[in-house]
């Protein structure tokens, strides 16, 4: 989230599409109807079902699943054509004005495609802006040049008419030309709209591009930085987002630092490949601290070894391989991966092509899962699995783990607050919590090296892991968490003078602008730098007061960066440090004083100093984002598997998807079919035989693979089935009443899965470009462990990701559905 | 003490059940063995271990629908027909707060409240040979806390107050929305209030009763056998007279296995 | 931690007995049984499910938590809840969760109790081997990688944050390259 929870209470229109907010997040809607009574907002619901969400939105629509870019699309060139921006806003704080190289094409052009396409891949060199002689873009503040971003984008969406998007999407045109007047009407700088979003957002091969498409809408309408503003990402996991900033990622160091690649052999090419520089005065361009951030997390890692030695320490990848999840599938199933961790996640229920997973499950040598429960996971050699135990001879260690109420740390939440949870009861039995499993593993991993010696042995045997208490010998006690709170945020390593400041070894650093490149500090994770002092851990703060009266509350607990809970604020005023909107400021400049009040501002300086997107090289929002493997603006395609042609350009899918499941068909599947496992069956989808639309979602009652919830009696009793939505017109074609029991077949699972029919008018039938076309949704929660089981949604979903991040497109492939006679 | 009624507004419910499990939290109510409903609605019925449920009624009216998720649970009424039926004293009280709190301990298992209530609240277990139902969470709202459903809801859909407080506050918000108080009636009055939504009659939705009132066989019971229920166990015998047939549970649909909750 | 309690209800605290003659509907009052949580601790927590951040109060009585609800003081959920977050009781509460460490030898159809002194050397013992089996040096072109390709990690999402971040940086050491969570699904 660019903003918090408790700032939805400031938005005058709510939009909700890719989210079931209302189902997932009930707690949002306390500040959704917060705003509804005290501002009169409006909330918007696009959703290809009618949901929770649905019921009490104010407008409605529907769209078929996977045709987001082409509904905002709509949105954009609307707001375009009715002049429906916020013009000085776009002029000053966006790239809008910014020449693009002439020669960049885009798919207005190129029949659906962006200069550069080389196989499946761009290559970007025509994605880049004219610059001067300084290297800062050069700008045309009249927005007139046909090479500058807003003409660029202007010809990019004029292709995405009503008539068109309504083709595309299945839905009516009247209530999205209601939608788009009413969400536009933001545009005027007193006025703000959020858009909440998640995973149907996200879980499509172009799912990073949905939210692009988001973000361009947002910066048009200048609704980012502003209270009740914002692109708002609602995460699903209490800590994915603390999981996310530690870097539990391939690609990533904690602080969204990046992972070293082979191509980048010393630190000193890294650091190099990973500072931009900058001439612009104006531009902060945050990143050219990046040696400072890097060099104090090696030092946080390995106190005692030089950074650029300890840079070798850490594994590099190839530069041209992903290593993401889907991968980590495949590498299994070939047998290359010989021992898996799971940290309480269960990929044989949340994974794509799960059939497949557990399979390569039974490929490893061993396995360790830490979980409170038998998981379907630790539990994949099991006969209600499907498979005979003694054919799998993975060896399954299942650590019994401590839940959260049962040991102490911090968690952040989706609006970047991390708060602390104390420890009220100790686990049952034998169960202990992970700090103190990892804990032990470390030491006794190091203390096989030092008896045995081994392979690389110094990035093991120098690693600083001392989280004992004060004086404690750490391989004898128990890992303080408070102790690994002080590492994250960072200490001095020696006594050092800064700007005639003295700082002690060992005091904490107060905050990420004081972090060295020389080696004298050590920051874990600079983002968190801030979140402990010398005197007190913030993660803690219980003080709830909130003197600025906008909901801010900067004394309950903390959050990064530096406490500010609106990030790109500087956007929420104008060139002179005025709030654009008078009733809702975010901050605002005191002239006498020379400050800046309200929130903690994004950079510093006076108003009109500093560009206010302070991430991001030259310092504006991106409505032409070079960064993106897939195009600079966002552009419709069709999911990988889709019924109907792309109406927008011959171009079918996006052209840079990695086909993992092709991979997987090649190298693994027919082995797996010898074996008499008929587990995955790939290639191109078969419009005839799979003809229905799928997309999988939780409901309240349950939670992602279920682990958590179908344990639970009270979560069992109110959700104990596994179900399958559907409209009353597909149910009367296939003669299936509610509540039978149905068989559900993709292309990779023929055998199918069962589930109980829900026939309801909350589905109907969509109508593309003359089709008649049918959509289906079922829950992904089951599995064949807990107190309530039921068949794995994920045991028909494609192995297939977006091409920027490789979340799976879970919401969006065909399948079939018959009655089950009996 | 103060009088407290529970308003439940409509408009705002989005189904996401936290009342419905804070109230087995609280009151230690075990996880009922369900199967599958046809609709999220779960356990299909109220029962002595299910003191509320959020009903979904799915309503199409033209184009549109209307999905409305309801909070059901005891009305409280303030001359319950489940006090005056109940022949053992003590079993069934109307308290000062409002709440009508049922007590184990005094009841005889007689079914007469289940007969008598015009809302089918009461629910009977032939295993504890006792009735139970919502008791406006009592052992709360005299300790300084709301009830454990209003604590828990997230939409503002749940909220409980003094009477005269949530009276204005029903009226003002069904005015906002152009909707209607339920039961809004001079002659049967409830602590628990309804906002019925803008378009949305009472009738269209399940277990609703659109005119309640005090069972004329119950104030007739009540004048004729009175002096039976103070010797006491004629009461059974009574009671049976008077019952009646209530509307039955859902028959789950589907699959012959159940295997929810424990 | 300073947890605060404000009583809602402005009320007596105290529960008159009624006599026993509920019959008639004139009765004032009637036995409420004590608030369970009346004199048990209190102690602060946050919701383990969506990523919200709910204030919850887990009330702790002889080291046992008797209830969990709602905190009145979070500022954002205000005392609310969810359904999940109204169930969290049954976590701690629940004779399904696993109280050992348990061990299902290759082929074998069964889990065995070990203990944590056994399993943890053993998982020591296979990571090591595996590493050092597997140990890449340089990479098809040359290049100097000291990655670890044979081992995988999942998850972190449900961890503390000082958790995943000791998680990773224990990954990262042994060199591995095979590191993700639940984001990514």
């Amino acid at each position: 989230m660019t903003n918090h929870w408790n700032d939805i209470q400031h938005a005058d229109v709510i939009m909700i599409l890719g989210s079931n907010a209302a189902e997932n997040h009930p707690i949002s809607f306390k500040y959704v109807n917060l705003a509804r009574e005290k501002r009169g907002a409006k909330l918007i619901n696009v959703d290809p079902r009618f949901t929770r969400t649905s019921a009490t939105a104010d407008k409605y629509a529907r769209l078929r699943s996977g045709t987001d870019i082409a509904f905002i699309g709509g949105m954009i060139n609307y707001a375009l054509q009715q002049g429906r921006i916020q013009k000085d806003y776009v002029v000053n704080y966006t790239n809008a004005a910014f020449l693009v190289n002439p020669d960049f094409k885009g798919p207005a052009d190129l029949d659906g495609v962006f200069s550069g396409l080389n196989g499946n891949k761009y290559d970007k060199a025509t994605w880049s802006y004219q610059l001067d002689e300084n290297g800062v873009p050069k700008k045309d503040t009249t927005l007139q040049d046909p090479n500058c971003v807003f003409q660029l984008l202007k010809r990019h969406y004029a292709r995405y008419d009503m008539e068109t998007v309504c083709k595309i999407t299945g839905g009516d045109s009247k209530e999205y030309e209601e939608i788009y007047d009413l969400y536009t009407s933001t545009c005027s700088p007193e006025k703000s709209g959020t858009i909440m979003y998640a995973m149907g957002t996200t879980q499509h091969t172009y799912g990073s591009q949905n939210v692009r498409a988001f973000a361009v809408l947002q910066l048009l309408l200048g609704n980012i930085g502003v209270a009740g503003g914002g692109i708002n990402a609602l995460r699903g996991e209490s800590n994915v987002q603390g999981s996310t900033d530690h870097a539990a990622l391939f690609h990533i160091l904690p602080g969204y630092l990046q992972a070293p690649k082979a191509s980048q052999q010393t630190y000193q090419k890294y650091l190099e490949d990973n500072t931009p520089k900058n001439s612009d005065p104006k531009s902060v361009n945050w990143w050219g601290n990046y040696p400072k951030y890097a060099t104090s997390l090696l030092k946080a890692w390995w106190r005692d070894v030089d950074p650029e030695k300890s840079y070798d320490y850490i594994g590099k990848y190839d530069d041209d391989v992903n290593y993401s999840t889907i991968p980590i599938i495949e590498q299994m199933a070939s047998g290359k991966i010989k021992g898996l961790f799971c940290w309480g996640q269960n990929p044989a229920v949340g994974c794509p092509s799960t059939r497949l997973v557990r399979r390569a499950l039974a490929k490893l040598d061993w396995l360790v899962a830490i979980d409170l429960w038998e998981t379907e996971t630790a539990a994949f050699w099991q006969p209600e699995a499907g498979v005979d135990p003694a054919s799998i001879k993975t060896e399954v260690f299942l650590l019994p783990a401590a839940a959260s109420m049962e040991k102490e740390g911090s968690i952040s939440n989706s609006g970047r607050w991390a708060q602390w949870r104390w420890k009220a009861t100790e686990p049952p039995g034998d169960a202990r919590d992970d700090l103190y499993i990892m804990s032990e593993l470390v030491h006794r991993v190091k203390h096989l090296y030092e008896k045995e010696s081994g392979v690389f042995p110094e990035p093991i045997l120098s690693l600083s892991w001392d989280y004992a208490k004060a004086g404690m010998d750490p391989s004898a006690h128990h890992p303080d968490p408070r102790e690994v709170a002080k590492e994250i945020n960072g200490f001095f390593l020696k006594d050092v003078v800064i700007n005639g400041t003295a700082y002690k070894a060992g005091q904490m650093v107060p905050s990420f602008a004081l972090l060295q490149a020389d080696g004298s500090t050590c920051s874990g994770c600079w983002i968190y730098c801030n979140s402990v002092t010398d005197t007190e851990n913030r993660l803690m703060r219980r003080d709830n007061s909130d003197p600025t009266g906008l909901g801010f509350y900067h004394n309950w607990a903390w959050c990064w960066p530096v406490n500010r809970r609106i990030i790109y604020n500087r956007a929420s005023v104008d060139l002179n440090g005025k709030p654009w909107a008078k009733d809702k400021p975010v901050i605002w400049w005191d002239g006498l004083k020379k400050t800046w009040l309200g929130d903690v501002p994004d950079g510093g300086g006076a108003p009109g100093a500093v560009h206010p997107f302070i991430m991001v090289n030259h310092g504006h929002g991106q409505l032409f984002s070079p960064g993106m493997t897939d195009g600079p603006f966002p552009e419709h395609y069709e999911p990988l598997e889709s019924q109907v042609p792309n109406l927008l350009s011959k171009q079918q899918e996006s052209p840079v998807i990695a086909r993992y499941d092709k991979a997987v068909q090649e190298k693994v599947c027919d082995p797996m079919l010898v074996e008499g496992a008929a587990a995955c069956v790939f290639g191109s989808p078969d419009k005839d035989r799979f003809p229905i639309y799928c997309t999988t979602y939780r409901v309240t009652e349950h939670w992602q693979a279920g682990q958590m919830t179908r344990w639970l009696p009270w979560l069992g009793e109110l959700v104990p089935h596994m179900f399958v939505e559907m409209s009353e017109e597909l149910a009367k074609e296939k003669q299936i009443r509610n509540g039978e029991v149905v068989r559900i077949t993709s292309i990779r699972n023929q055998e199918g899965i069962l589930a109980h029919a829900m026939v309801t008018p909350r589905f109907k039938p969509f109508t593309v470009n003359g089709q008649t076309l049918h959509q289906v949704g079922m829950l992904w929660h089951f599995g064949y462990k807990g107190r309530v089981t039921g068949a794995i949604a994920n045991d028909l979903t494609p192995l297939v990701g977006d091409a920027n991040t490789m979340i799976p497109e879970y919401k969006a492939f065909l399948v079939n559905i018959e009655k089950v006679r009996r | 003490m103060t009088e407290y009624i529970k308003l439940i507004d409509l408009t705002k419910c989005t189904g996401c059940r936290a009342c419905q499990v804070a109230c087995k939290n609280w009151n230690d109510l075990p996880a009922e063995s369900t199967g599958f409903t046809g609709s999220l609605q779960n356990p299909a019925d109220l029962s002595y271990n299910t003191w509320c449920l959020i009903r979904f009624d799915e309503i199409q009216n033209g184009s549109g629908m209307n999905w409305i998720m309801r909070h059901d649970a005891c009305m409280h009424c303030e001359w319950p027909a489940c006090v005056k039926a109940c022949p053992s004293p003590g079993a069934l009280v109307r308290t000062d707060t409002g709440a009508v709190v049922h007590d184990p301990n005094y009841c005889i298992g007689c079914k007469a409240c289940t007969a008598a209530c015009p809302f089918d609240i009461p629910r009977y277990s032939a295993e504890q040979e006792k009735i139970a139902k919502c008791t406006l969470c009592y052992d709360r709202i005299t300790d300084g806390r709301k009830p454990a459903c209003v604590t828990a809801c997230p939409t503002g859909c749940l909220t409980f107050g003094s009477k005269a407080e949530m009276l204005s506050k029903a009226d003002a918000r069904a005015a906002e929305v152009q909707g209607v108080v339920y039961p809004r009636n001079p002659k049967y009055r409830t602590n628990v209030l309804y906002i019925m939504p803008r378009a949305i009659d009472v009738a269209q939705l399940q277990h609703t009763n659109p005119n309640p009132k005090m069972p004329t066989t119950i104030l007739w019971w009540k004048n004729l056998f009175k002096p039976f229920t103070l010797i006491g166990m004629g009461a059974v015998a009574g009671a049976a007279m008077l019952h009646y047939m209530v509307r039955g549970p859902h028959e789950p649909h589907g699959p012959e296995k159940k295997e929810g909750g424990e | 931690m300073n947890v605060s309690r404000r009583g809602f209800l402005k009320l007596a605290g105290g529960t008159l007995a009624a006599a026993g003659i509920g019959a008639s509907v004139g009765v004032k009052s009637a036995h409420a049984r004590p608030s369970k949580i009346r004199y048990a601790r209190e102690v602060p927590t946050v919701c383990p499910y969506c990523a919200v951040g709910c204030g919850i109060i887990a009330h702790v009585s002889n080291g046992k938590v008797i209830n969990t609800e709602g905190d009145p003081d979070h500022p954002i959920n205000r005392g609310s809840l969810c359904s999940k977050g109204s169930a969290l009781y049954q976590i701690p509460n629940n004779d399904k969760r696993l109280s050992k460490v348990l061990y299902r030898a290759p082929g074998s159809d069964r889990w065995e109790v070990k203990s944590w002194d056994w399993a943890l050397d053993k998982i020591a013992r296979n990571i090591k081997d595996a590493r050092d089996k597997g140990f890449v040096r340089t990479n098809a072109k040359g290049q100097v990688v000291n990655r670890v390709e044979n081992i995988a990690s999942l998850g972190g999402a449900g961890l503390d944050n000082e958790e995943v971040y000791s998680l990773v940086k224990f990954k990262r050491a042994l060199g591995l390259v095979y590191l993700e969570h639940q984001a990514r699904i």
